[in-house]
Protein backbone atom coordinates (compact mmCIF):
# COMPACT_ATOMS: atom_id res chain seq x y z
CA UNK A 1 0.00 0.00 0.00
CA UNK A 2 2.91 2.24 0.69
CA UNK A 3 4.64 1.45 -2.07
CA UNK A 4 1.38 2.20 -4.15
CA UNK A 5 0.99 5.75 -2.51
CA UNK A 6 4.62 6.67 -3.21
CA UNK A 7 3.94 5.30 -6.79
CA UNK A 8 1.20 7.47 -6.77
CA UNK A 9 2.51 10.56 -6.23
CA UNK A 10 5.89 10.59 -8.33
CA UNK A 11 4.44 9.75 -11.43
CA UNK A 12 2.39 13.18 -12.14
CA UNK A 13 6.11 14.66 -10.77
CA UNK A 14 7.13 12.81 -13.78
CA UNK A 15 4.90 14.56 -16.51
CA UNK A 16 5.41 17.49 -14.93
CA UNK A 17 9.34 17.15 -15.40
CA UNK A 18 9.02 16.36 -18.57
CA UNK A 19 7.07 19.67 -19.40
CA UNK A 20 9.57 21.61 -17.54
CA UNK A 21 12.13 20.21 -19.49
CA UNK A 22 10.76 21.50 -22.90
CA UNK A 23 10.25 24.64 -21.28
CA UNK A 24 14.26 24.67 -20.71
CA UNK A 25 14.88 23.43 -23.81
CA UNK A 26 12.86 26.36 -25.63
CA UNK A 27 14.92 29.02 -23.77
CA UNK A 28 18.56 26.92 -24.57
CA UNK A 29 17.22 28.05 -27.84
CA UNK A 30 16.46 31.30 -27.09
CA UNK A 31 20.09 31.43 -25.71
CA UNK A 32 21.90 31.10 -28.90
CA UNK A 33 19.46 33.15 -30.59
CA UNK A 34 19.95 36.15 -28.48
CA UNK A 35 24.19 36.13 -29.21
CA UNK A 36 22.52 37.66 -32.46
CA UNK A 37 21.40 41.73 -31.85
CA UNK A 38 21.38 42.41 -35.40
CA UNK A 39 22.44 41.50 -38.98
CA UNK A 40 22.58 41.66 -42.16
CA UNK A 41 22.25 39.03 -44.61
CA UNK A 42 22.21 38.46 -48.39
CA UNK A 43 20.59 35.58 -50.56
CA UNK A 44 18.60 34.21 -53.04
CA UNK A 45 14.69 34.66 -52.79
CA UNK A 46 12.66 31.92 -55.05
CA UNK A 47 8.59 32.30 -54.73
CA UNK A 48 6.66 29.21 -55.83
CA UNK A 49 3.24 30.66 -55.93
CA UNK A 50 0.96 29.47 -58.30
CA UNK A 51 -0.54 32.58 -59.33
CA UNK A 52 3.07 34.24 -59.28
CA UNK A 53 5.37 34.27 -62.02
CA UNK A 54 8.61 35.64 -60.10
CA UNK A 55 12.13 35.19 -61.38
CA UNK A 56 14.89 34.31 -58.77
CA UNK A 57 15.87 37.74 -57.15
CA UNK A 58 19.18 38.56 -55.41
CA UNK A 59 17.54 40.20 -51.91
CA UNK A 60 19.43 41.50 -48.56
CA UNK A 61 17.54 40.74 -45.13
CA UNK A 62 18.02 42.78 -41.90
CA UNK A 63 17.05 42.16 -38.87
CA UNK A 64 17.30 44.10 -35.33
CA UNK A 65 16.01 42.72 -31.81
CA UNK A 66 13.33 42.27 -30.95
CA UNK A 67 11.18 42.20 -33.86
CA UNK A 68 12.68 44.11 -37.15
CA UNK A 69 12.47 42.76 -39.83
CA UNK A 70 13.18 43.94 -43.48
CA UNK A 71 13.90 42.00 -47.01
CA UNK A 72 14.82 44.53 -49.92
CA UNK A 73 15.31 43.14 -53.66
CA UNK A 74 18.16 45.42 -54.90
CA UNK A 75 15.90 47.97 -57.76
CA UNK A 76 13.14 45.30 -57.61
CA UNK A 77 10.05 44.71 -56.27
CA UNK A 78 9.66 41.52 -53.80
CA UNK A 79 6.10 39.97 -52.78
CA UNK A 80 5.67 37.37 -49.83
CA UNK A 81 3.12 36.42 -47.86
CA UNK A 82 2.12 38.55 -44.99
CA UNK A 83 3.04 37.87 -41.88
CA UNK A 84 5.35 34.60 -42.93
CA UNK A 85 8.86 35.55 -43.60
CA UNK A 86 8.73 38.11 -40.94
CA UNK A 87 7.52 35.61 -38.24
CA UNK A 88 11.32 34.19 -37.60
CA UNK A 89 12.18 31.33 -34.68
CA UNK A 90 13.30 34.74 -32.65
CA UNK A 91 9.82 35.51 -32.73
CA UNK A 92 9.04 32.79 -30.98
CA UNK A 93 11.34 32.17 -28.56
CA UNK A 94 11.15 35.36 -27.41
CA UNK A 95 7.24 35.55 -26.30
CA UNK A 96 7.49 36.60 -22.63
CA UNK A 97 5.48 34.31 -21.16
CA UNK A 98 4.47 30.51 -23.12
CA UNK A 99 3.22 27.12 -22.14
CA UNK A 100 5.74 24.61 -24.07
CA UNK A 101 4.35 21.27 -23.91
CA UNK A 102 5.91 18.07 -25.24
CA UNK A 103 4.46 16.55 -28.43
CA UNK A 104 6.61 13.44 -29.36
CA UNK A 105 9.80 12.90 -31.42
CA UNK A 106 10.32 13.19 -34.74
CA UNK A 107 13.14 13.27 -37.44
CA UNK A 108 13.78 16.00 -39.67
CA UNK A 109 16.13 15.66 -42.64
CA UNK A 110 17.91 13.07 -40.75
CA UNK A 111 18.03 14.90 -37.31
CA UNK A 112 16.01 13.26 -34.47
CA UNK A 113 14.53 16.11 -33.09
CA UNK A 114 11.52 16.77 -29.93
CA UNK A 115 8.35 18.07 -31.27
CA UNK A 116 7.56 20.97 -29.14
CA UNK A 117 4.30 22.69 -29.03
CA UNK A 118 4.56 26.74 -27.64
CA UNK A 119 1.09 28.15 -26.54
CA UNK A 120 1.41 32.18 -25.96
CA UNK A 121 -0.03 32.90 -22.61
CA UNK A 122 -1.13 36.25 -23.82
CA UNK A 123 -4.90 36.16 -26.09
CA UNK A 124 -3.93 38.88 -28.31
CA UNK A 125 0.20 37.74 -29.63
CA UNK A 126 -0.20 37.74 -33.29
CA UNK A 127 1.10 33.78 -32.72
CA UNK A 128 -1.42 31.43 -31.86
CA UNK A 129 -0.04 28.50 -31.61
CA UNK A 130 3.51 27.28 -32.54
CA UNK A 131 5.05 23.56 -33.50
CA UNK A 132 9.13 23.56 -33.44
CA UNK A 133 11.00 20.90 -34.26
CA UNK A 134 14.30 20.83 -32.56
CA UNK A 135 17.07 19.38 -32.31
CA UNK A 136 18.32 19.34 -28.91
CA UNK A 137 22.17 17.84 -29.36
CA UNK A 138 22.65 21.01 -31.84
CA UNK A 139 20.13 23.33 -30.07
CA UNK A 140 18.48 24.54 -33.31
CA UNK A 141 15.15 24.22 -34.92
CA UNK A 142 14.87 22.95 -37.94
CA UNK A 143 11.14 22.91 -38.45
CA UNK A 144 8.26 25.38 -37.36
CA UNK A 145 4.31 25.62 -38.23
CA UNK A 146 3.13 28.62 -37.23
CA UNK A 147 -0.72 29.80 -36.60
CA UNK A 148 -1.01 33.28 -36.72
CA UNK A 149 -4.21 35.17 -35.82
CA UNK A 150 -4.22 37.26 -39.31
CA UNK A 151 -2.59 35.19 -41.56
CA UNK A 152 -3.04 31.89 -40.99
CA UNK A 153 -0.69 28.80 -40.36
CA UNK A 154 2.43 28.80 -42.10
CA UNK A 155 5.13 25.70 -42.35
CA UNK A 156 8.93 26.68 -41.97
CA UNK A 157 11.99 24.63 -43.31
CA UNK A 158 15.20 25.70 -41.92
CA UNK A 159 18.62 23.98 -42.73
CA UNK A 160 21.71 25.27 -41.15
CA UNK A 161 25.35 25.62 -42.37
CA UNK A 162 28.16 27.65 -41.50
CA UNK A 163 26.10 30.01 -39.00
CA UNK A 164 24.67 27.17 -36.93
CA UNK A 165 26.67 28.44 -34.12
CA UNK A 166 24.32 31.62 -33.92
CA UNK A 167 21.38 29.67 -34.80
CA UNK A 168 21.26 31.27 -38.25
CA UNK A 169 19.72 29.02 -40.61
CA UNK A 170 21.84 28.79 -44.65
CA UNK A 171 18.11 28.05 -46.36
CA UNK A 172 14.49 28.88 -45.21
CA UNK A 173 11.28 27.25 -47.42
CA UNK A 174 8.40 28.72 -46.10
CA UNK A 175 5.07 27.24 -47.37
CA UNK A 176 1.24 28.01 -47.22
CA UNK A 177 -2.04 27.16 -48.09
CA UNK A 178 -2.72 29.22 -51.09
CA UNK A 179 -6.72 28.38 -51.64
CA UNK A 180 -7.82 31.75 -50.25
CA UNK A 181 -5.77 34.14 -51.93
CA UNK A 182 -7.71 35.78 -54.84
CA UNK A 183 -6.04 38.01 -57.66
CA UNK A 184 -7.66 41.16 -58.68
CA UNK A 185 -9.28 40.76 -62.05
CA UNK A 186 -9.55 43.60 -64.66
CA UNK A 187 -6.85 45.88 -63.08
CA UNK A 188 -5.08 46.01 -66.19
CA UNK A 189 -8.20 45.27 -68.45
CA UNK A 190 -6.47 41.48 -69.27
CA UNK A 191 -9.63 40.10 -71.23
CA UNK A 192 -7.71 37.26 -73.38
CA UNK A 193 -6.75 34.71 -70.57
CA UNK A 194 -6.98 31.38 -72.11
CA UNK A 195 -6.95 29.22 -68.39
CA UNK A 196 -9.84 27.86 -67.41
CA UNK A 197 -11.43 29.13 -63.88
CA UNK A 198 -11.80 25.40 -63.02
CA UNK A 199 -8.30 24.43 -63.98
CA UNK A 200 -7.07 27.82 -62.24
CA UNK A 201 -9.06 26.83 -59.14
CA UNK A 202 -7.37 23.13 -58.86
CA UNK A 203 -4.05 24.91 -59.12
CA UNK A 204 -4.61 27.37 -56.41
CA UNK A 205 -5.50 23.86 -54.15
CA UNK A 206 -1.14 23.29 -54.48
CA UNK A 207 0.62 24.99 -51.48
CA UNK A 208 2.39 27.94 -52.08
CA UNK A 209 6.44 28.40 -51.20
CA UNK A 210 8.76 30.87 -50.68
CA UNK A 211 12.52 29.69 -50.33
CA UNK A 212 14.96 32.12 -48.89
CA UNK A 213 19.04 30.69 -49.63
CA UNK A 214 21.42 33.09 -47.50
CA UNK A 215 25.14 33.33 -48.66
CA UNK A 216 26.20 35.40 -46.11
CA UNK A 217 25.42 37.10 -42.89
CA UNK A 218 26.94 40.70 -41.29
CA UNK A 219 26.37 39.83 -37.29
CA UNK A 220 26.23 42.53 -34.64
CA UNK A 221 27.92 45.76 -36.73
CA UNK A 222 24.48 47.58 -35.99
CA UNK A 223 21.82 48.37 -38.16
CA UNK A 224 19.90 51.87 -38.82
CA UNK A 225 16.68 51.87 -38.01
CA UNK A 226 16.01 53.79 -40.69
CA UNK A 227 16.66 50.69 -42.84
CA UNK A 228 13.65 49.12 -41.75
CA UNK A 229 10.83 52.01 -42.80
CA UNK B 1 10.18 56.38 -106.20
CA UNK B 2 12.34 58.97 -103.12
CA UNK B 3 11.20 62.03 -104.25
CA UNK B 4 7.65 60.97 -104.51
CA UNK B 5 7.74 60.04 -100.88
CA UNK B 6 9.65 63.03 -99.92
CA UNK B 7 7.18 65.11 -101.50
CA UNK B 8 3.88 63.23 -99.92
CA UNK B 9 6.18 63.89 -96.50
CA UNK B 10 6.24 67.41 -97.30
CA UNK B 11 2.62 67.53 -98.04
CA UNK B 12 1.28 65.59 -94.74
CA UNK B 13 3.78 67.32 -92.44
CA UNK B 14 3.27 70.91 -93.37
CA UNK B 15 -0.48 70.74 -92.31
CA UNK B 16 -1.15 72.14 -89.17
CA UNK B 17 -3.68 69.25 -88.39
CA UNK B 18 -1.10 66.45 -88.83
CA UNK B 19 0.59 68.03 -85.57
CA UNK B 20 -2.96 67.66 -83.83
CA UNK B 21 -1.85 63.45 -82.70
CA UNK B 22 1.52 64.69 -81.40
CA UNK B 23 -0.19 67.27 -78.62
CA UNK B 24 -2.56 64.78 -78.21
CA UNK B 25 -0.36 62.37 -77.00
CA UNK B 26 1.84 64.82 -75.40
CA UNK B 27 -0.71 66.49 -73.30
CA UNK B 28 -2.48 62.97 -72.12
CA UNK B 29 0.40 61.60 -71.43
CA UNK B 30 1.49 64.28 -69.15
CA UNK B 31 -1.71 64.77 -67.80
CA UNK B 32 -0.97 61.31 -66.28
CA UNK B 33 2.60 61.85 -65.01
CA UNK B 34 1.49 64.69 -63.20
CA UNK B 35 -1.59 62.60 -61.98
CA UNK B 36 0.43 59.63 -60.99
CA UNK B 37 3.04 62.31 -59.49
CA UNK B 38 0.98 63.83 -57.10
CA UNK B 39 -1.77 60.84 -56.24
CA UNK B 40 0.12 57.86 -57.53
CA UNK B 41 0.06 56.37 -54.10
CA UNK B 42 -3.49 56.15 -54.24
CA UNK B 43 -3.72 54.35 -57.54
CA UNK B 44 -1.37 52.06 -56.23
CA UNK B 45 -3.28 51.46 -52.98
CA UNK B 46 -6.24 50.98 -55.07
CA UNK B 47 -4.30 48.38 -57.63
CA UNK B 48 -2.33 46.34 -55.02
CA UNK B 49 -5.83 46.35 -52.39
CA UNK B 50 -6.70 42.88 -53.44
CA UNK B 51 -3.16 41.88 -52.65
CA UNK B 52 -3.53 42.47 -48.75
CA UNK B 53 -2.45 39.30 -47.89
CA UNK B 54 0.77 39.84 -48.91
CA UNK B 55 3.58 42.05 -48.61
CA UNK B 56 4.88 43.87 -51.63
CA UNK B 57 7.75 46.02 -51.30
CA UNK B 58 9.70 48.26 -53.73
CA UNK B 59 9.32 50.71 -56.31
CA UNK B 60 6.33 48.94 -57.87
CA UNK B 61 5.10 52.68 -59.36
CA UNK B 62 8.05 53.19 -61.54
CA UNK B 63 9.02 54.32 -64.73
CA UNK B 64 8.38 50.98 -66.79
CA UNK B 65 4.87 50.24 -64.98
CA UNK B 66 3.59 53.87 -65.47
CA UNK B 67 4.57 53.10 -69.26
CA UNK B 68 2.85 50.16 -69.79
CA UNK B 69 -0.70 51.48 -68.13
CA UNK B 70 -0.26 54.59 -70.78
CA UNK B 71 0.30 52.54 -73.61
CA UNK B 72 -2.85 50.47 -72.43
CA UNK B 73 -4.81 53.14 -72.61
CA UNK B 74 -3.40 55.07 -75.52
CA UNK B 75 -3.37 52.33 -77.73
CA UNK B 76 -6.96 51.49 -77.78
CA UNK B 77 -6.72 55.19 -78.95
CA UNK B 78 -3.98 55.99 -81.29
CA UNK B 79 -5.62 54.04 -84.15
CA UNK B 80 -8.41 57.42 -84.44
CA UNK B 81 -4.59 59.51 -84.43
CA UNK B 82 -3.79 57.44 -87.24
CA UNK B 83 -6.30 57.37 -89.66
CA UNK B 84 -6.93 61.16 -89.34
CA UNK B 85 -4.07 60.63 -91.73
CA UNK B 86 -4.42 57.68 -93.67
CA UNK B 87 -7.89 58.11 -94.56
CA UNK B 88 -6.83 61.75 -96.34
CA UNK B 89 -4.19 60.44 -98.07
CA UNK B 90 -6.41 59.72 -101.03
CA UNK B 91 -9.39 61.34 -100.16
CA UNK B 92 -8.03 64.56 -99.36
CA UNK B 93 -6.25 65.20 -102.92
CA UNK B 94 -9.90 64.30 -104.43
CA UNK B 95 -11.31 66.91 -102.62
CA UNK B 96 -9.20 69.38 -103.75
CA UNK B 97 -8.79 68.50 -106.81
CA UNK B 98 -5.04 67.80 -107.24
CA UNK B 99 -5.53 64.20 -107.71
CA UNK B 100 -5.81 64.10 -111.48
CA UNK B 101 -3.08 66.90 -111.65
CA UNK B 102 -0.63 64.15 -109.59
CA UNK B 103 -1.79 61.02 -111.42
CA UNK B 104 -0.55 63.30 -114.70
CA UNK B 105 2.94 63.36 -113.49
CA UNK B 106 5.46 60.38 -115.20
CA UNK B 107 5.08 58.16 -112.08
CA UNK B 108 2.79 54.83 -112.29
CA UNK B 109 -0.03 54.46 -110.19
CA UNK B 110 1.19 51.92 -108.23
CA UNK B 111 4.33 53.95 -107.57
CA UNK B 112 1.92 56.50 -106.41
CA UNK B 113 -0.06 54.46 -104.22
CA UNK B 114 2.76 52.60 -102.63
CA UNK B 115 4.96 56.41 -102.06
CA UNK B 116 1.66 57.38 -100.21
CA UNK B 117 1.42 54.88 -98.12
CA UNK B 118 4.78 54.31 -97.22
CA UNK B 119 4.15 58.15 -96.08
CA UNK B 120 1.22 57.78 -93.68
CA UNK B 121 3.64 54.45 -92.57
CA UNK B 122 6.44 57.03 -91.46
CA UNK B 123 4.04 59.00 -90.10
CA UNK B 124 2.76 56.05 -87.97
CA UNK B 125 6.10 55.19 -87.05
CA UNK B 126 7.18 58.93 -86.02
CA UNK B 127 3.97 58.81 -83.95
CA UNK B 128 5.34 55.88 -82.27
CA UNK B 129 8.83 57.34 -81.36
CA UNK B 130 7.12 60.06 -79.93
CA UNK B 131 5.06 58.18 -78.39
CA UNK B 132 7.82 55.73 -76.79
CA UNK B 133 9.72 59.56 -76.09
CA UNK B 134 7.12 60.45 -73.62
CA UNK B 135 5.87 57.22 -72.29
CA UNK B 136 8.91 55.27 -71.43
CA UNK B 137 12.01 58.05 -71.87
CA UNK B 138 10.33 60.80 -69.79
CA UNK B 139 8.64 58.18 -67.53
CA UNK B 140 11.96 56.49 -66.84
CA UNK B 141 13.05 60.20 -65.91
CA UNK B 142 10.44 61.18 -64.02
CA UNK B 143 9.44 57.98 -61.93
CA UNK B 144 12.80 55.76 -61.99
CA UNK B 145 13.69 52.46 -62.84
CA UNK B 146 12.76 49.43 -60.66
CA UNK B 147 10.86 45.95 -61.92
CA UNK B 148 7.94 45.84 -63.89
CA UNK B 149 4.89 44.17 -61.95
CA UNK B 150 1.55 42.74 -64.35
CA UNK B 151 -1.49 41.77 -63.38
CA UNK B 152 -2.56 39.32 -65.89
CA UNK B 153 -6.36 38.11 -65.40
CA UNK B 154 -5.38 35.19 -63.45
CA UNK B 155 -1.83 35.64 -62.13
CA UNK B 156 0.79 38.40 -61.41
CA UNK B 157 3.94 38.57 -63.25
CA UNK B 158 7.16 40.06 -61.91
CA UNK B 159 9.61 41.10 -64.59
CA UNK B 160 13.34 42.33 -63.50
CA UNK B 161 14.38 45.74 -64.14
CA UNK B 162 17.11 44.56 -66.20
CA UNK B 163 14.82 42.58 -68.52
CA UNK B 164 12.41 44.54 -69.44
CA UNK B 165 13.89 47.63 -71.77
CA UNK B 166 14.04 45.00 -74.82
CA UNK B 167 10.39 44.16 -74.17
CA UNK B 168 9.41 47.94 -74.91
CA UNK B 169 11.59 47.54 -77.95
CA UNK B 170 9.49 44.51 -79.32
CA UNK B 171 6.43 46.14 -78.35
CA UNK B 172 6.53 49.21 -79.85
CA UNK B 173 7.60 47.30 -83.00
CA UNK B 174 4.49 45.34 -82.45
CA UNK B 175 2.21 48.20 -82.28
CA UNK B 176 3.41 50.07 -85.42
CA UNK B 177 2.84 46.52 -87.62
CA UNK B 178 -0.89 47.34 -85.23
CA UNK B 179 -0.86 50.86 -86.47
CA UNK B 180 0.11 50.41 -89.82
CA UNK B 181 -2.22 47.75 -90.23
CA UNK B 182 -5.21 50.57 -88.84
CA UNK B 183 -3.37 53.11 -91.59
CA UNK B 184 -3.79 49.98 -94.20
CA UNK B 185 -7.67 50.00 -93.90
CA UNK B 186 -7.86 53.91 -93.36
CA UNK B 187 -5.73 53.87 -97.10
CA UNK B 188 -7.66 51.21 -98.80
CA UNK B 189 -11.23 53.09 -97.49
CA UNK B 190 -10.27 56.53 -99.02
CA UNK B 191 -9.65 55.50 -102.27
CA UNK B 192 -13.41 55.34 -102.90
CA UNK B 193 -14.25 58.79 -100.96
CA UNK B 194 -13.37 62.20 -102.03
CA UNK B 195 -14.13 63.82 -98.68
CA UNK B 196 -11.76 62.20 -95.80
CA UNK B 197 -14.39 61.93 -93.17
CA UNK B 198 -16.16 59.19 -94.87
CA UNK B 199 -12.92 56.92 -95.01
CA UNK B 200 -11.55 58.04 -90.99
CA UNK B 201 -15.04 57.35 -90.15
CA UNK B 202 -15.33 54.26 -91.65
CA UNK B 203 -11.75 52.99 -90.43
CA UNK B 204 -13.28 53.51 -86.87
CA UNK B 205 -16.37 51.66 -87.36
CA UNK B 206 -14.48 48.99 -89.22
CA UNK B 207 -12.45 48.67 -85.95
CA UNK B 208 -15.29 49.17 -83.57
CA UNK B 209 -17.64 46.41 -85.12
CA UNK B 210 -14.70 44.10 -85.44
CA UNK B 211 -13.43 44.86 -82.01
CA UNK B 212 -17.08 43.83 -80.43
CA UNK B 213 -16.85 41.33 -82.66
CA UNK B 214 -13.40 39.43 -80.99
CA UNK B 215 -14.67 40.18 -77.55
CA UNK B 216 -17.38 38.54 -77.57
CA UNK B 217 -17.48 35.10 -76.38
CA UNK B 218 -20.15 33.52 -78.67
CA UNK B 219 -18.96 29.97 -80.40
CA UNK B 220 -19.90 31.15 -83.95
CA UNK B 221 -17.56 34.56 -83.92
CA UNK B 222 -15.05 32.44 -82.71
CA UNK B 223 -14.40 30.52 -85.72
CA UNK B 224 -13.61 34.00 -87.58
CA UNK B 225 -11.58 35.77 -84.62
CA UNK B 226 -8.45 34.39 -85.87
CA UNK B 227 -8.84 36.38 -89.04
CA UNK B 228 -9.75 39.81 -87.43
CA UNK B 229 -7.06 42.34 -87.51
CA UNK B 230 -8.38 43.47 -84.45
CA UNK B 231 -7.94 40.65 -82.19
CA UNK B 232 -3.98 40.62 -83.43
CA UNK B 233 -3.29 44.01 -82.38
CA UNK B 234 -2.88 43.51 -78.02
CA UNK B 235 -0.72 40.99 -79.12
CA UNK B 236 2.14 43.60 -77.67
CA UNK B 237 1.17 42.38 -74.30
CA UNK B 238 2.90 39.03 -74.87
CA UNK B 239 6.19 40.70 -74.58
CA UNK B 240 5.47 41.09 -70.96
CA UNK B 241 5.38 38.01 -69.86
CA UNK B 242 7.51 35.00 -69.41
CA UNK B 243 7.76 31.36 -69.19
CA UNK B 244 8.28 29.58 -65.81
CA UNK B 245 10.02 26.64 -64.87
CA UNK B 246 8.15 23.42 -63.26
CA UNK B 247 8.07 25.88 -59.74
CA UNK B 248 6.54 28.75 -61.65
CA UNK B 249 9.51 30.64 -60.87
CA UNK B 250 9.88 33.13 -63.52
CA UNK B 251 12.92 32.49 -66.33
CA UNK B 252 14.36 35.82 -67.48
CA UNK B 253 15.03 36.62 -71.03
CA UNK B 254 12.37 34.45 -71.89
CA UNK B 255 8.43 34.70 -73.84
CA UNK B 256 5.72 32.98 -72.48
CA UNK B 257 4.06 32.77 -75.91
CA UNK B 258 6.66 33.71 -78.61
CA UNK B 259 4.93 31.54 -80.97
CA UNK B 260 1.65 33.81 -80.95
CA UNK B 261 3.92 37.01 -81.15
CA UNK B 262 5.31 35.53 -84.52
CA UNK B 263 2.06 34.44 -85.42
CA UNK B 264 -0.27 37.57 -84.78
CA UNK B 265 2.95 39.65 -86.85
CA UNK B 266 2.10 37.42 -89.99
CA UNK B 267 -1.70 38.25 -89.51
CA UNK B 268 -1.08 41.69 -89.49
CA UNK B 269 1.65 42.14 -92.35
CA UNK B 270 -0.75 39.83 -94.46
CA UNK B 271 -3.68 42.25 -93.67
CA UNK B 272 -1.22 45.03 -94.63
CA UNK B 273 -0.09 43.20 -97.74
CA UNK B 274 -3.47 42.05 -98.54
CA UNK B 275 -5.15 45.65 -98.00
CA UNK B 276 -2.64 47.98 -100.20
CA UNK B 277 -2.55 45.46 -102.74
CA UNK B 278 -5.96 45.68 -103.12
CA UNK B 279 -6.17 49.41 -102.71
CA UNK B 280 -3.59 49.18 -105.67
CA UNK B 281 -5.43 46.79 -107.68
CA UNK B 282 -8.68 49.22 -107.75
CA UNK B 283 -7.00 52.35 -108.09
CA UNK B 284 -5.46 51.25 -111.03
CA UNK B 285 -8.71 50.75 -112.87
CA UNK B 286 -10.77 53.66 -111.26
CA UNK B 287 -11.47 56.37 -113.62
CA UNK B 288 -10.62 59.74 -111.28
CA UNK B 289 -13.51 62.18 -112.41
CA UNK B 290 -12.62 64.56 -109.58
Amino acid sequence: MKKMLILLFTVPFCFLAAAQDMTDLVKKVKTKLDQVNDYEATGVLKTDIVFIKAPVSKIKVYFKKPDKFRLKKDGGISILPKGGVSVTVTNIVDIASFVALAAGESTVDGYPVKIVKVLPSDENNEIVLATLYIDEKNVLVRRATITTRENGTYDVSLSYGSYSNYGLPDKVVFSFNTKDYKLPKGITLEFDDDVKSSDMDKLKNKKGKVEITYSSYTINKGIDDSVFK
Amino acid sequence: MWKLLQIELYKIFRRPRTYIAFGTIAALIIILQVGLKLDGQEYLDFMLNSLSKFDVSGTVLNGYMVCYVTLQMLLINVPLLVTLIAGDIISGEANMGTLRFMLGKPYSRSQILIAKFLAASIYTFLLLIWLAIFALLLNLVIFGTGDLMIFKSSYLVIINHDDIFWRYIGAFCFAFLSMTTVAAVGFLLSIFAENSIGPIVGTMSVIIFFTVISTLNIPMYNVIKPFLFVTHMNVWKEFFDQKADAHNVGIPGTLQNPQRIISSALVLLAHIVGLVSLAVYIFKKKDILS
